[in-house]
């Protein structure tokens, strides 16, 4: 029977990824002093299904690489190691490396050798230089001088005495197995020895009193023999000799339990106890077999393909749906069937109850691709303990909300950002420890990423308690980058908006940590792109708070449907402030700058969509005529000029960039209830477009 | 044909053992960890269970010696998955009440003629 094994492959990656996020998050708890059993068996758990995973599917560099983790932390496991921080470092790093190679391997790329032996090397001496395990040592030769033996020893055939113990049968054991498969190595002759058989009265049928002897007749190799009864050695007393020269070479196979283990460790794995000289070249051989498995392996991977895992209980409440609809449509068509006048209300009903489950179905669909965020502040922890040491600061993390759930290509395209602004707080923000207590704060500094629901929106927090943002300083920066006038009036807001602007840096030396400044103001990009926005609160002396606003699910929104002459758009309901007719006072015109009008103290640019959009129908070309729909994009306000608000309704986004190109002001398209095409207005475009 | 239980926290493992069995015509079941194969196993009736060791909550050692107080599998094959290294655990195993075992790495035709062999 030949499988396909390629097709585990996916399910293999993803539990092996998962299962070395596992690893690092335990290993970064583990607590020097105080080892959790149950911590550094999840550890252990995790390696040994990659290595076993790996073997099976093939991956033998993951397997062999894996192999020395497993031993490592199997030793940390039972006690006959101490567990210290430089090991902990190297497994850190194994851990690293083993997802560099199975991501290698997903994508059908070359494994990094040079990296991969360089762990092994570090995990070997990791491994020789502390307390040698407990593994018998055989020498090599022993083995080749065993094997030439058992080779010798094919005969004419075999005499085996097999009396098996009482209990053997109850390890599930049948003593017929054994001689059927015995038969299909040779001829079988049987003797039943029935001298062990007790009285009736004394005889219990759970147990095997039978013994046998046996001539097994054929060119039989000894190891054959021995394999069908490896399971069984235990459990029963067994002699094999050989027919030929019985008087010579009757070797007694009823050894003792820790020998015959030893002996066929030894046989299966010889490179796996040789002495730390023969380390070098078994690396050597690994990464041979790497290079040469690689290339084999790799090519059946599914590449790039997407997959999600879901909650049961998710698909459960899903196929309740689909059963609620099956009903609802029968019901539906019963009443079509005969319709009558006086049928209205059940149709009614039918199509209301349709209209519910139409909508839970949806809900629950949307449900599916959201996942806890945990998926990326898991990668925190780590980050945060190696920055820490490796700038000195005292840092604890704290992550609340984990469980928050997040649309995936939310949680696919948030990491980045979310690293950015972590690494930011851990080098600009948290104080040297010195600093910390001479200011009066405790040594240790805190990070806080927190992730809640609020109003359709999710929020993201990534809060310090370091020194907070200096508005002075960053003013400072700012005018001596040329990037405002000296003379510029800027709010607080403003001026904390400036670490956004492309090119700007406050750290008094540049670190490898986070960078020239350049990412601030792509983060900034990438939240926007998501249809988000970031502000930033913060306190001199106190900390920062950079929040994220990031919408629920991007695949589905929530829209105001409006009407400009014949066309439909969709405004996204949480941008929209307001709608109000303005009257004639209200309006300003300043020359050169548009149309703007006046909303309580504030004046507002005014964006008349029928020119943007170039309506030729619109009914309102007054000011006064129509409807000004206020709206927000990313702190910045204007009025929308329309002719009508229609309905609310949940609208599913298609791309207009995928199918055609990007179009300033506008997010994308979406097909309406009559099958007409309504354009999904993009709010901070609009608000850039009206300021031009 | 015999049914099966397929006991394994690995999803890509459990895949494995239940797609190669079930393509040999025997039924199976699969359980995520000892816990899960426990329950599975006092409601439905196996002739043959085939289990990881290490595993979360109740490992395949302690499924073994659960399962074989329970009078239905007294006799019952069962098979623990163990890796080269867990040579200790054979012993552990063997003394729990398994059968037999199956060692890792193994491909579908060693596992489908193991099972054979113990199935008859």
């Amino acid at each position: 029977m030949s499988i396909d094994m390629a097709q585990f492959h996916q399910v293999f990656f993803e539990e092996s990824f998962e299962g070395l996020e596992a690893m690092e998050s335990g290993l970064l708890n583990l607590d020097m002093g105080d080892v959790d059993d149950e911590e550094i068996n999840t550890i252990f758990r995790a390696a040994h299904s990659i290595k076993g995973g790996s073997g099976t599917f093939g991956f033998t560099a993951v397997s062999d690489f894996t192999h020395v983790m497993e031993t490592l932390l199997d030793e940390m496991r039972d006690g006959r190691r101490q567990i210290t921080q430089p090991a902990v470092d190297v497994l850190l790093g194994s851990v690293d490396c083993l997802k560099e190679m199975l991501t290698a391997i997903q994508d059908e790329q070359d494994i990094d050798e040079g990296q991969v032996s360089e762990y092994q090397k570090a995990l070997e001496t990791e491994l020789n230089g502390g307390e040698q395990s407990s593994v018998a040592e055989q020498p090599v030769a022993e083995v080749v001088a065993d094997e030439t033996v058992t080779a010798l020893d094919v005969g004419a055939g075999w005499k085996i005495s097999f009396s098996p113990h009482a209990h053997m049968l109850k390890t599930g054991n049948d003593p017929v197995r054994m001689f059927r498969e015995l038969s299909e190595l040779g001829e079988l002759k049987s003797t039943i020895d029935f001298q062990g058989v007790p009285d009736f009265y004394d005889l219990d049928p759970e147990n095997c009193h039978l013994s046998w002897s046996l001539e097994l007749l054929g060119e039989v190799n000894e190891d054959e023999i021995n394999e069908i009864f490896d399971w069984v050695e235990d459990e029963c007393d067994l002699a094999i000799q050989s027919l030929s020269r019985s008087d010579e070479s009757s070797e007694q196979v009823q050894t003792e339990p820790e020998e015959a283990t030893d002996k066929s460790d030894t046989v299966a794995q010889p490179k796996e106890e040789s002495s730390p000289a023969n380390t070098e070249k078994t690396a050597d051989k690994v990464e041979k077999q790497a290079t040469a498995k690689a290339k084999k392996d790799t090519k059946p991977a599914a590449k790039g393909s997407s997959s999600i895992r879901v909650d049961t209980g998710k698909i459960d409440i899903l196929i309740n749906m689909v059963g609620e609809l099956v009903i609802t449509q029968s019901m539906l068509s019963l009443v079509g069937e005969n319709f009558e006048l006086n049928n209205l209300d059940q149709l009614k009903n039918g199509l209301s109850q349709l209209e519910r489950h139409t909508r839970e179905l949806q809900e629950s669909v949307m449900n599916i691709r959201m996942l806890p965020i945990s998926f990326v502040f898991s990668r925190f922890p780590r980050l945060v303990h190696d920055l820490s040491t490796k700038l000195d600061k005292k840092i604890e993390l704290v992550m609340v909300g984990e469980n928050t759930e997040v649309d995936k290509t939310v949680v696919e395209l948030l990491s980045d950002p979310l690293v950015h602004l972590v690494r930011n707080s851990l080098d600009h923000g948290i104080e040297m420890p010195a600093d910390r207590v001479a200011a009066g704060k405790p040594e240790m500094g805190t990070i806080t990423l927190e992730a809640y629901h609020r109003g359709g929106q999710i929020v993201i927090e990534v809060k310090d308690d370091g020194k907070g943002l200096n508005k002075d300083v960053l003013r400072q920066k700012a005018i001596e980058k040329g990037l405002i006038d000296e003379d510029t009036v800027l709010t607080d807001k403003q001026t904390y908006e400036l670490i956004f602007m492309a090119g700007f840096s406050t750290a008094a030396e540049l670190s490898d940590i986070s960078g020239r400044g350049v990412g601030m103001d792509v983060v900034r990009r990438n939240i926007q792109s998501l249809g988000g926005n970031i502000e930033i609160i913060s306190e001199l002396g106190k900390g920062s708070t950079i929040a994220i606003h990031l919408p629920l699910t991007l695949a589905i929104l929530d829209g105001q449907s409006i009407a400009v002459g014949d066309e439909r758009f969709i405004i996204p309901l949480g941008s929209i402030v307001e709608s109000i007719n303005i009257k004639k006072e209200m309006i300003n015109r300043v020359a050169g700058k548009g149309e703007t009008f006046r909303l309580r103290d504030e004046y507002l640019p005014i964006v008349r969509m029928h020119e943007i959009f170039d309506v030729k129908t619109a009914k309102a070309t007054k000011l006064t005529d129509g409807l000004v729909v206020v709206v927000d994009g990313q702190g910045m306000r204007c009025g929308l000029f329309i002719d009508d608000l229609l309905g609310q309704q949940q609208v599913v986004i298609k791309s207009l960039e995928a199918n055609y190109r990007k179009v300033e002001g506008v997010s994308g398209a979406t097909i309406l209830g009559d099958g007409s095409v309504a354009l999904i207005l993009d709010i901070p475009g609009l608000v850039r477009l009206s300021n031009q | 044909m015999a049914t099966i239980l397929a006991v394994d926290d690995s999803a890509s493992m459990r895949q494995m053992v239940s797609f190669t069995l079930k393509g040999a015509g025997y039924t199976v079941v699969e359980a995520v960890d000892g816990v899960d194969a426990l329950n599975k196993a006092q409601t439905q009736s196996f002739d043959c269970v085939v289990t990881d060791v290490n595993m979360p909550n109740k490992d395949g050692i302690t499924l073994i010696a659960d399962l074989r107080k329970l009078p239905k599998y007294k006799f019952t094959p069962m098979l623990m998955l163990t890796t080269e290294s867990g040579m200790d655990k054979k012993q552990a195993g063997k003394a729990a009440g398994a059968t037999g075992w199956i060692v890792k790495p193994f491909n579908p035709d060693q596992l489908l003629k193991t099972i054979k062999k113990v199935l008859g």
